[in-house]
């Protein structure tokens, strides 16, 4: 297997998954969204609730064919560029993701076409529990997958029989060490980031001068999301790096920057600097004393693994993982500020006044994905050189492709998803800054080429639009 | 224990596959049919028809492949990986063909006009590359020291590229004869005229792969030709013939749900054929289901799960169905 191919092998599946995992994000957390909407509306009967479903479920139908396809691809490549992984870890991977197929993505499908399209043809009490089926979906198939990355990071409850790994205790294999703190991380990860695309869709439409109820009421929920979610993601990533130090002490070493221990001095935090895997130091290091200590041992001077301790082949890349944790990090903080922000000028009556916050609403909006994406790359880059942690190295997983081959899919790959992806995205941003539309009165106005639940019909023309067809 | 856990897997993914090319069959189908249907509102209806289920149909092939990943992870690296370009390819067809569904109806006119041809060509690019899959494995897969030993290109040959071909008209047909089921009119007559032509195709595709496989093939051959199997499997080609003569009459008379479920029974007799030459190879042409089986914990803790979970899954399928039934009329969305 030569250098080049491997890395090849590597970019495209980062490049893939890191596009997917974009789309089932916004999934998990607009089904939810949206099945709360469904309920809030059929309890209250408030119209406003209907018509911020029928907005959302357009935009949720957009991206939910991008995570579909998108996670196809994801399937296969295992098979395609991972053969000897595959060969290696599909008694345990393969059952995990079987799993996924039987008890999520079917779920998932089966109900998807009534919730899009069936409102009209099962009523409202079988459509919410669609609603219900489909968000319970995209909830059960994180577990799965999560369970399954995780079990590649913290690998438990199997031994090595003929080369291969096998399974002899599943519930160990799923629960595994950083699992549950990897579903709690992940899942609120997503709800945050449609938080704030919820949030950044109402700043918009506010700043605009659009004010009227429905765009009031999804500032308001997104706010009280983010008020609660945002503090509870610091608190379950302070867990989940703890238990990092525990299993994966090399990543943690990384993700800090820390290289070595001096005899009973405190680990300081650094909370800028640039690690040199070189020279194995710090450039320009801005320290806190006893910062590292403080937030990882929990105690005044406490010590704990630095990257020298390990042979410098079983070192993940510092630099990297060093960045992308306090991208995270960062944002994490600012998403902290905002909700604290917002909830403060809810106190005082301003949240529907203050053009400072629904800007900063606004700006945010992305930055729920970017920290999800550069989590992945803080844990996924920290994991190497392994892609089993400490069973089967990255290099002796991938399928044994020349260069060419892997050039000429990652090129497709890299093409296709641009022009697709951005074209979606584009629909969708367009979808969103046309705002929740008050349907019409049960028969349809005249020149409406459909009956009112037609907004709710997702393969339909937008309903702001009718000029186009008729 | 006394279970053939490498059987019952082998059932369940042959039955995952077969539901797969029945399903996604035709709905990759219609996108094959847009061709010879020009016009913006019957290009609605026809989309309109599978709107709602195509997401699930997909669903299949997905546990084909986890399945096989589960069951025989052998097979999976290796055939996944001898055969990554054709794959690669056909993915990309099913994304330009899934994000269509959306796009199309999202767009403006103008650009409407590119995601019906990005329908198009993803249909066919992805049923192209599936019938390419399905002649190369169907000539074996070489392999060495458990991993894949042949070229990167070793599947630009005449036999997958005719397998690529005959697979359209398989999936043609079926979209054609499920949208004589799903619609009316003039777009009706225009697929029930459609149809004969495709069926004495698919006739022809049969016909070629019956010659053609057991020629290419020995090992094929014996088993077709040796003697009790002739006996055995002669209800095959006969079935199939009766099938396609009550196909074609079948289309004459107001047709209606009659014409899509002959189909079905002639692409199953197809696919059993294929079962009868392969059997009980996973690796054609030498490694069995038992040589490539996984550790028999994954195979039985999988296979509680899908014996349990399938039934469940086939029932609110149907459902769905179900709630989508009758014809989808021009104008008309679903409600
Ligand atoms: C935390 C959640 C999460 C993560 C980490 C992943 N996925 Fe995903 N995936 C979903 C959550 C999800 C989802 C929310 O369930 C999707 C999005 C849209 C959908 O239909 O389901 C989905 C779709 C989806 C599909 C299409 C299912 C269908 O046909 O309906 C496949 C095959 C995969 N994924 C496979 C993968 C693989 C192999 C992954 C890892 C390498 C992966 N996903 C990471
Ligand atoms: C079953 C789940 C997963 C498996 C089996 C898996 C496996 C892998 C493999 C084989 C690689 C390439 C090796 C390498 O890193 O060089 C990789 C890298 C990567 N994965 Fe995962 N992964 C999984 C889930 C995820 C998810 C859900 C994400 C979400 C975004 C993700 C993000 C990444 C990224 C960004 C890389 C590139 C890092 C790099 O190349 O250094 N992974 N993973
Ligand atoms: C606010 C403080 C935060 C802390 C202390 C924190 C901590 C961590 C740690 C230590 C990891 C690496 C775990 C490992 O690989 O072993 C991680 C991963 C990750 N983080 Fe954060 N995080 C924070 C905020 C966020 C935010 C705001 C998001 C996204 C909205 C996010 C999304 C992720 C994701 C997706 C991963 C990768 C999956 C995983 O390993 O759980 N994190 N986080």
């Amino acid at each position: 297997m030569d250098a080049d191919a491997l890395l090849l092998a590597r970019i495209q599946f980062g490049f893939t998954i890191s596009f997917h995992i974009i789309f089932p994000a916004i999934t998990i957390g607009l089904a939810s969204y949206l099945f709360v909407l469904e309920a809030c509306w059929l309890k209250t009967g408030k119209p406003v609730f209907r018509d911020l479903y029928a907005y959302w479920l357009r935009i949720f139908a957009v991206n939910f064919a991008m995570g579909v396809v998108s996670g196809l691809v994801m399937a296969y490549q295992f098979g395609t560029n991972w053969s000897y992984f595959s060969q290696f870890a599909g008694g345990i991977t393969g059952p995990l993701l079987a799993y996924e197929v039987l008890t999520a993505f079917f779920l998932e499908a089966g109900f998807l076409g009534v919730m899009l399209f069936g409102l009209k043809r099962v009523g409202p009490g079988l459509h919410l529990f669609a609603t219900f089926m489909v968000a319970l979906g995209t909830l059960i198939s994180a577990t799965w997958i999560l369970a399954s990355n995780s079990w590649m990071q913290t690998p438990a409850g199997f031994e090595i029989v003929g080369g291969r790994a096998v399974p002899v205790d599943w519930i160990a294999v799923i629960l595994n060490p950083s699992f549950p703190y990897r579903l709690a991380h992940m899942s609120m990860a997503a709800f945050l980031a449609t938080a704030l695309m919820v949030a950044a869709a109402a700043g918009w439409h506010l700043l605009r001068g659009r004010d009227d109820p429905a765009v009031r009421k999804m500032m308001s929920m997104a706010m009280w999301m983010l008020l609660f979610a945002a503090p509870l993601q610091l608190a379950i990533g302070d867990l989940h790096g703890l238990n990092t130090l525990r299993h994966q002490p090399a990543k943690l070493a990384a993700i800090e920057g820390h290289w070595e221990n001096e005899p009973g001095r405190a680990v300081p935090f650094t909370l800028v600097g640039w690690p040199d895997m070189r020279q194995e130091k710090n450039h320009f290091a801005v320290e806190i004393p006893h910062g590292g200590s403080l937030l990882l041992t929990h105690s005044w001077d406490g010590q704990f693994p630095g990257l020298k301790e390990f042979a410098p082949q079983d070192r993940p890349n510092a630099t990297v993982v060093f960045w992308t944790f306090r991208l995270m990090v960062g944002l994490g903080l600012l998403m902290i500020a905002l909700a604290a922000w917002g909830a403060w000028a809810r106190w005082r009556g301003r949240l529907f006044e203050s053009r400072a916050l629904w800007r900063c609403a606004l700006y945010m909006g992305p930055s729920g994905l970017v920290a999800m994406i550069a989590g992945w790359m803080t844990t996924e880059v920290g994991r190497q050189p392994w892609i089993v942690y400490g069973v089967m190295r990255t290099a002796d997983g991938v399928s044994p492709h020349g260069a060419g081959e892997l050039a000429l899919t990652l090129a497709l790959f890299v093409v296709v998803y641009f022009v697709l992806f951005g074209a979606g995205t584009v629909y969708m941003l367009q979808l969103i800054g046309r705002g929740p539309a008050p349907m019409a009165e049960p028969e349809g106005g005249p020149g409406e080429q459909r009956t009112p639940s037609r907004p709710l019909s997702a393969a339909g023309p937008a309903a702001a639009a009718p000029s186009e067809h008729g | 224990m006394g279970i053939d856990l490498a059987l019952l897997w082998a059932i369940i993914i042959l039955f995952g596959v077969m539901m797969y090319v029945v399903m996604d069959g035709f709905d990759l189908g219609i996108g094959v049919l847009y061709l010879f249907v020009p016009g913006k509102d019957d290009r609605d209806v026809m989309m309109n028809t599978v709107a709602p289920v195509w997401d699930g149909n997909e669903t299949w092939l997905v546990l084909g492949g986890a399945g096989l990943l589960a069951a025989f992870p052998l097979a999976y690296a290796v055939i996944l990986s001898a055969f990554m370009l054709p794959l690669v390819f056909m993915l990309l067809g099913l994304i330009f063909r899934g994000v269509a569904f959306e796009f199309r109806f999202k767009a403006g006119a103008s650009a409407r006009h590119f995601w019906d041809k990005a329908f198009i060509a993803g249909s066919i690019a992805a049923t192209f590359f599936q019938g390419v899959t399905l002649g190369a494995y169907i000539d074996g897969v070489p392999i060495a020291n458990g991993a894949y030993a042949g070229g990167p290109l070793d599947w630009l040959r005449p036999f997958p590229i005719f397998t690529g071909f005959g697979l359209i008209v398989a999936y043609a047909l079926l979209g054609c004869t499920w949208l004589v089921f799903k619609t009316e009119g003039r777009l009706q007559r225009r697929m029930v005229q459609l149809a004969r032509p495709l069926t004495l195709g698919l006739l022809a595709v049969i016909i070629a792969l019956s010659v053609w496989t057991p020629l290419a093939h020995p090992r094929i051959a014996e088993r077709w030709f040796s003697m009790p199997n002739l006996l055995w499997f002669a209800p095959v080609p006969v079935l199939v013939a009766l099938t396609a003569y009550a196909l074609l009459r079948a289309l004459r008379t107001e047709p209606h749900a009659g014409p899509f479920l002959l189909t079905l029974v002639l692409v199953f007799l197809g696919y059993s054929g294929l079962g009868i030459s392969l059997w009980p190879n996973v690796i054609p042409p030498d490694v069995s289901i038992w040589d490539a089986s996984g550790p028999a914990q994954s195979q039985g803790f999988t296979l509680v799960g899908a014996l349990l979970i399938i039934p469940m899954i086939l029932m609110y399928t149907a459902w769905s169905y179900y709630v989508f039934r009758g014809k989808v009329k021009s104008g008309e969305g679903y409600h």
